[in-house]
């Protein structure tokens, strides 16, 4: 057996050793606060579980390593059945069965509701996109494919018209003098508060400008020269403020991410903070 | 037939999803409302297809002790283990039925929850040594960028004293106002991309999801 085999052994006896140790540390802990015995071994069991895979996964910041990758393929293999069941469930039992069969209903424990037999029609489709499967058949399911292909297609085109373009180019026809009675009241009652005069009207300015120029940076028809060119590099001013602020909302997100799991690992696991 | 029946398909729902939104009646409401339903029922047979493949690709990796073939051991034990549990109708296991059973709850706040969240929370330390690169105020674009994710980072800290209350309205500002700005001339430009993409497949130009043959 080679140096680096018989190291990589000793370390996994060491976790499993670890792992133990810690699972029987944590029923006792669970037993001593009044849980009943069975349950104290299955939760131990299950907290040790989760904090042995967070720093699976935490090791992937020295290098790729086994560990990382147990965690990793577990993952695919336990949330793609928990997908699965969420849907055999939640779409299956709850809004297919009832409206096709009574008999399938009293089963699974759902109350019935009127048989529709144009629900029949998503179940042949589906079987047709399983069709996929057989060598020969196989064009059948781009049938099923074909109609949800369509009906996306249609749906998209009028949400992202609606919500994508009509609704962002009429809210950007703004006001571009907020509340004005003239240049006197203007001075008179200037302040740089959030809801002051001042400050909404240079939004509006800003709002109009910076979409504007956004989408002629975007725009690559025209070469960005003179006064296009100009507008261009505003709207790359007004972007780059964008994906900082995006830049700084993930990192924020990622940051409370990695407090939560410091957290269930020194709380939950260890116990060290209260 | 095989491929002109489901251009038709395509041509005929997607024009029929279009033409719903602009006729305010039950009936369109019904139709909306049926495809829709249709659509989540036909989602269950792709999932099941999509675990079918995975099964086969893991299966296959084992059977041809393929590099790494271990890993597809644990990925088909911790998919097949869910599943038992995720359709225990039984209650072997469980305090109910399905969904509900003890096992699979906790195999999903316990194995899913702890990965997805680590791997996501990752993504601080790699972002961390990005930002360490990237934020040099060598250029106007550059320091926009380091101001705007400075003022948005430390909108919260308390240690700014005095300051924190205009930097928290100095952000609100900028989420509000140049933000907003930026963002809208991208969804525009998505918004129309999206339409056009949509058209095309309605009208059979894109075909791409047809595959060969």
């Amino acid at each position: 057996m080679d140096r680096s085999r018989r190291i990589s052994l000793i370390i996994f006896a060491g976790i499993i050793i670890l792992f133990i140790l810690s699972w029987i540390i944590k029923s006792t802990t669970l037993l001593n606060v009044g849980t009943e015995s069975l349950l104290s071994i299955r939760d131990a069991f299950f907290i040790t579980f989760a904090a042995f895979l967070t720093l699976a996964i935490f090791s992937f910041l020295y290098k790729d390593n086994p560990y990382y990758k147990f965690a990793e393929h577990l993952f695919v293999g336990v949330s793609a059945a928990y997908w699965m069941c969420v849907g055999f469930w939640s779409t299956f039992v709850g809004n297919f069965i009832p409206k096709v069969s009574t008999t399938l209903s009293n089963f699974f424990e759902v109350p019935p509701k009127e048989f529709d037999i144009f629900y029949f029609i998503p179940l042949i489709l589906g079987l047709m996109l399983l069709m996929r499967l057989s060598p020969k058949g196989g064009w059948l399911s781009r049938w099923s494919l074909a109609f949800i292909v369509g009906t996306t297609a249609g749906l998209n085109l009028i949400r992202y018209l609606r919500t994508d373009f009509i609704t962002q180019v009429s809210n950007t026809f703004i006001p571009l003098l907020v509340d004005w009675n003239g240049i006197g009241p203007f001075f008179s009652d200037f302040s740089l508060s959030a809801s002051g005069q001042f400050v909404m009207t240079l939004g509006n300015w800003v709002i109009f400008i910076g979409v504007f120029s956004g989408l002629i940076y975007f725009f690559f028809s025209k070469e960005h020269k003179g006064f296009f060119g100009h507008a261009s590099r505003v709207g790359i001013w007004v972007l780059m403020i964008t994906f900082g602020a995006s830049f700084g909302y993930t990192v924020m997100g990622r940051v409370s991410l990695l407090v939560g799991r410091l957290t269930f690992l020194f709380k939950d696991w260890l116990g060290l903070i209260s | 037939m095989k491929r002109q029946l489901p251009l038709a398909m395509v041509f005929i729902f997607g024009f029929l999803m279009i033409i719903q939104y602009f006729i305010p009646h039950e009936y369109s409401e019904w139709v909306n409302a049926f495809l829709m339903d249709w659509m989540m029922i036909i989602g269950v047979f792709a999932l099941a297809l999509g675990l079918w493949s995975l099964t086969r690709v893991s299966w296959d990796k084992v059977r041809q002790k393929k590099p790494n073939w271990g890993y597809s051991i644990v990925t088909l034990a911790g998919l097949f283990l869910m599943m038992f549990f995720g359709f225990d109708y039984f209650r072997h296991f469980s305090t109910a039925v399905g969904s509900d059973n003890y096992m699979y709850i906790h195999f999903y706040r316990h194995i899913v929850i702890p990965i997805q969240a680590t791997m996501f929370s990752l993504l601080a330390f790699f972002i961390a040594s990005a930002a360490y690169r990237a934020f040099r105020a060598r250029s106007l674009l550059a320091t926009l960028l380091l101001v705007a994710a400075l003022v948005i980072m430390l909108r919260f800290n308390p240690f700014l004293g005095p300051l924190q209350p205009i930097m928290e309205e100095f952000s609100v500002w900028l989420l509000n106002v140049p933000n907003l700005a930026a963002k809208r001339a991208i969804v525009i430009g998505v918004g129309l991309g999206m339409v056009a993409t949509a058209l095309k497949v309605i009208l059979g130009i894109e075909r791409a999801y047809l595959g060969k043959d």
